[in-house]
């Protein structure tokens, strides 16, 4: 039969498409012990699964070339078998050991990544590293309890290190997923949740919002910048330093503005000390070093330019747009120097 | 002649028919009005997904669009045309003369039908729905147009419906089989809607709570999901799986049981492991509802909750591989005709398979915190509802049309349907488990150049072009056998193993001139083997009881339909006009239901003579 050769094409191509999923994005080429953990269980699966989809295909080729009808064998009745004991028991038995072979590590694993006392016993230790995610529509915060700072967008997270995330949804549910370091988790709005994990390379990972939020939930994404301890313990201390100050004479312009127009909603200070619920917009403290502009574009003045003139056009149903009333030409570029200002290494 | 049917205009015949046979022809109608409704949809989001930053369609649009493909397709198209064939098929399949309550079933069909139409007009008022199908609370309490308003209300009217069309097969499988008809002889289709419509009385009352108290947080102004005011979103998700997971099952059992007619049929040998077949599929139903909290799993039940629903959700698989088995075991020593119904069917067979499979792979919790909400979840749930369900669907329509229409579909035509629809179907899901692998995140209308996902979308979309062209195939094919098709035989196949099949193409109204007597399983098998070919009748031939038709059923829904926008639009109760047809409609509802029980409805009958008259051809 000719489809099966098609299919067979397309599971080839599948094959080798599978071997180049991107190291900054994708599960198959995992980059911290927690997507490593969770990869190890994707492979025992498939292989069980590919095993079961081969017994299934053989004997189903088989059964379908040799018993076809044939001419001349209009009026032969075949046997008519009403079962057989021992192929159904044997059928029954053998996916159960399968199973309870994939059952094992599920729950071992079940328990290793979602024991939430066990993620707080870790999170009390003294040198543990926690970052509060709060998602939003359609934005990413992190704060950095210990050191008191906030930032957005990006999350720095230093390498080798285990993480431990206290994750909340501040207006609807979101959830949480960078593919190549963890599985994901929600952010509810009823109550946190909390997960850990790791990088073992310094890089940039691509992460998501998984949970449909509406009309730019494909456009919810953030970065997860793994450093150096040397450089995240320099970041820490320098974003306590990030306070907004302008220091050109085109960034103080722009300063002026961002007062009189955004400070309503953003802080350009990463010691922002209101409660969660009152920081309407990302923090704009290290908008300088960020890799995008509202998390999808990339970051460069032309999209500044772009997003502070219209966001709707970017960002679909985003919170921004019409609360900030009508810029100037010139007032987009003061604002635009400003914000490309707002960064560590100067 | 049996006269009085006949003579009504053709319009007003189905608008208050109450006979099972008429009632499956609507169902099909409608349900595959709503297919091609869901099905250009679909083709909408692949063509903007067919490349990356494509702006074809976006934000709110894409999403309403998202949103309405998936609950057309399960709640509109899926349902209803599996509806078709339980009213198509069951009675003749028990000897049957209708259904338990003919008066119902005519309702449930309007109710099922009002509500689609209700949730479809959004599309002209304001937007349609853009929450997801699953419309969890946090999304559809903050989503500001009336779209998940017009979801509530329709799926609460259609629900209605569709939960009285389950008590209806439950009691009629229960009390209406012919003489002879025991639990252990009945076909296995019949099983399968006979455990189907338990699963729908189990599980449907599930989400109309959970409709009814969304519906009362976006329009009453309670606050049963709404977490600033101590509500909980997260009850909201858990009654919507308590009932949606038992959906699949609802959904795809029937076609376990279209397959299970249909493979025996063509491979002239009975079905392998008959008991264990209706064993399995108790137990599939039963586990159904033992692990809705698997689509739960990044929702942060804790260890504990997700390790106990991981492994209740692996045990599934056994009853199901145990079928797969069976079918495979069935064919093996047959004689295989390869019909187009059998070509569905045995196509099924290794596609499902690819569903279970990753089925498993999901249920383990810790790597479903990577494929969840991802595109490899796409993936499984359309090898399962498409290679299970859709397969069904199209191998019970190839295989039943005769019965139905008293014609056999081209079958030429139906082979070019089924190879491009398979080719297309392949060629769209598979890549997309490697999508989500690749970080590809479901519901997304767009994804960034340079992420790597370029080609597999490209190639999914070309396949969604396959599907929409095998689609139109059938429909020509559908016209063409209308018009140029053959009469077809009693037994039309000349297969034929159970019931339906010892009675004319289409069946008469009455269905059976004289009700059968059942020596076996595989009824007129064991006739065409120990007998002449011919049912053996339980009873002389005499008067046959019928009910009459009615408009009630449609004015009663009509009713709801009216209310329903009195409901979306009252505005806390301070828009008057809204909550005067609100009452309006309620009042048209209950006051034709008030008619119906004050009006003796005693039915009529067909005399012996006319019975002779058409001439039992079987």
């Amino acid at each position: 039969m000719k489809h099966w050769r098609l299919v067979s094409l397309i599971s080839l191509i599948a094959v080798i498409l599978s071997a180049c999923g991107h190291a900054n994005q994708s599960t198959l080429n995992p980059q911290g012990e927690v997507a490593k953990m969770q990869y190890d269980l994707m492979k025992l699966s498939t292989l069980i699964m590919v095993f079961v989809v081969a017994v299934v295909t053989v004997l189903f080729l088989y059964v379908i070339v040799k018993y076809r009808h044939r001419k001349g064998q209009e009026n032969i009745i075949p046997k008519q078998v009403e079962g057989n004991h021992f192929l159904e028991l044997l059928w029954t038995i053998i996916p159960v050991i399968l199973l309870i072979i994939l059952a094992v590590p599920t729950v071992s694993q079940t328990f290793k990544l979602s024991d939430e006392k066990q993620i707080s016993k870790d999170e009390k230790k003294k040198d543990a590293i926690v970052i509060n995610v709060n998602a939003h529509l359609f934005w990413w915060e992190f704060e950095y309890p210990k050191q008191k700072f906030i930032t957005s967008q990006d999350m720095y997270i230093p390498v080798g290190k285990k993480v431990i995330l206290n994750l909340k949804g501040q207006d609807i549910k979101h959830s949480f997923w960078v593919p190549s370091l963890a599985g994901k988790i929600d952010t509810n709005v009823e109550g946190e949740n909390k997960m850990w994990l790791s990088a073992d390379k310094v890089g940039t990972y691509n992460g998501f919002c998984a949970e449909f939020c509406g009309p730019s939930h494909s456009l919810m994404q953030f970065k997860v910048k793994v450093v150096s301890q040397a450089d995240y313990d320099k970041w820490l201390a320098d974003m306590k330093n990030q306070k907004g100050q302008a220091v050109t004479a085109d960034a103080q312009e722009g300063e002026k503005i961002f007062k009189q127009s955004c400070i309503g909603c953003h802080a350009a200070d990463a010691n922002d000390t209101r409660p969660p619920a009152a920081r309407l917009a990302p923090n704009l403290a290290n908008f300088g070093d960020r890799d995008m502009v509202a998390g999808i574009a990339k970051n460069n003045e032309a999209n500044i330019k772009k997003w502070l003139t219209n966001p709707e056009a970017m960002k679909p149903g985003n919170l921004m747009t019409g609360k900030y009333g009508d810029l100037s030409a010139d007032q987009i570029d003061a604002l635009t120097a400003y914000l490309t200002s707002l960064k560590i290494a100067k | 002649m049996s006269s009085v049917a006949k003579k009504k205009p053709l319009l007003w015949d189905y608008l208050t028919t109450v006979d099972h046979k008429k009632i499956a022809i609507l169902y099909l109608i409608a349900g595959g009005f709503f297919f091609l409704v869901g099905g250009m949809e679909a083709l909408f989001i692949r063509i903007q997904l067919i490349k990356p930053d494509n702006t074809f369609l976006v934000g709110d649009a894409y999403n309403q669009v998202l949103t309405m493909h998936g609950t057309t397709m399960i709640f509109l198209a899926a349902m209803p045309m599996i509806f078709a064939f339980f009213n198509a098929v069951v009675p003749l399949q028990i000897g049957a003369r209708d259904v338990a309550f003919p008066f119902l079933n005519s309702l449930g069909f309007w109710l099922f039908f009002v509500g689609g139409v209700f949730l479809n007009l959004s599309w002209f008022l304001g937007g349609a729905p853009d929450a997801g199908w699953t419309s969890y609370a946090t999304l559809a309490l903050h989503s500001k147009s009336h779209g998940v308003d017009f979801y509530l209300l329709g799926l609460q009217i259609s629900g209605i419906g569709t939960l009285a069309g389950g008590i209806n097969f439950l009691a009629t499988i229960i009390n209406m089989r012919a003489p002879g008809l025991t639990y252990m002889r009945m076909p296995l289709f019949t099983w399968t809607v006979f455990v189907t419509s338990a699963l729908i009385l189990f599980a449907f009352p599930a989400l109309t709570i959970g409709l009814a108290l969304l519906m009362f947080d976006r329009l009453f102004g309670t606050a049963f999901f709404d977490a600033s005011l101590g509500g909980n979103s997260m009850i909201f998700e858990h009654l919507f799986w308590i009932f949606g997971h038992p959906e699949v099952y609802i959904l795809v059992l029937p076609a376990f049981g279209i397959f299970s007619d249909i493979i025996p049929a063509f491979s002239k040998k009975r079905l392998f492991g008959y008991s264990s077949m209706v064993f399995a599929t108790v137990l599939i139903g039963f586990l159904g509802f033992m692990v809705w909290a698997h689509h739960m799993f990044t929702d942060g039940l804790g260890a504990v909750a997700n390790a106990i629903f991981a492994v209740a959700t692996m045990a599934i698989a056994v009853p199901t591989g145990v079928k797969i088995f069976n079918w495979l075991l069935t064919m093996w020593g047959g004689q295989i005709r390869f019909t187009t119904p059998m070509l569905w069917s045995v196509a099924f067979i290794p596609s499902f398979v690819l569903g279970g499979v990753t089925g498993i792979m999901n249920a383990a919790a810790p790597a479903d915190y990577q494929f969840h909400d991802s595109y490899f979840v796409v993936a499984h749930f359309h090898y399962v509802i498409v290679g299970g369900v859709v397969f069904g669907l199209f191998a019970g329509a190839h295989y039943w049309w005769p019965k139905m229409f008293g014609k056999i579909l081209n079958e030429t035509l139906g082979k070019i349907t089924f190879f491009l629809f398979f080719i297309g179907f392949h060629l769209t899901f598979f890549i997309q488990h490697f999508l989500g692998l690749m970080g590809m995140p479901r519901r997304y209308f767009t994804y960034l150049p340079g992420q790597g996902l370029d080609t597999g979308n490209m190639i999914s979309s070309i396949g969604a072009m396959f599907m929409g062209l095998a689609t139109i195939v059938m429909l020509i094919n559908v016209v063409y056998t209308a018009i140029k098709g053959k009469k077809a035989a009693g037994d039309a196949w000349g297969v034929g193993r159970t019931l339906e099949w010892s009675i004319p193409s289409p069946a008469p109204e009455y269905n059976f001139a004289q009700i059968p007597y059942v020596r076996g399983l595989d009824a007129l098998w064991v006739e065409k083997m120990e007998g002449d070919g011919k049912m053996t009748p339980a009873e002389p031939l005499g008067d046959i009881h019928m009910p009459n038709s009615s408009i009630l059923p449609f004015v009663m829904s009509v009713g709801l339909f009216i209310a329903a926008f009195g409901a979306m639009y009252n505005d806390q109760l301070k828009n008057h006009t809204a909550v005067g047809v609100l009452i309006l409609g309620l009042f048209i509802t209950f006051g034709s239901m008030f008619l119906r029980s004050w009006i003796d409805d005693h039915g009529f009958h067909i005399h012996k003579e006319d019975i002779a008259d058409e001439g039992v051809e079987a």
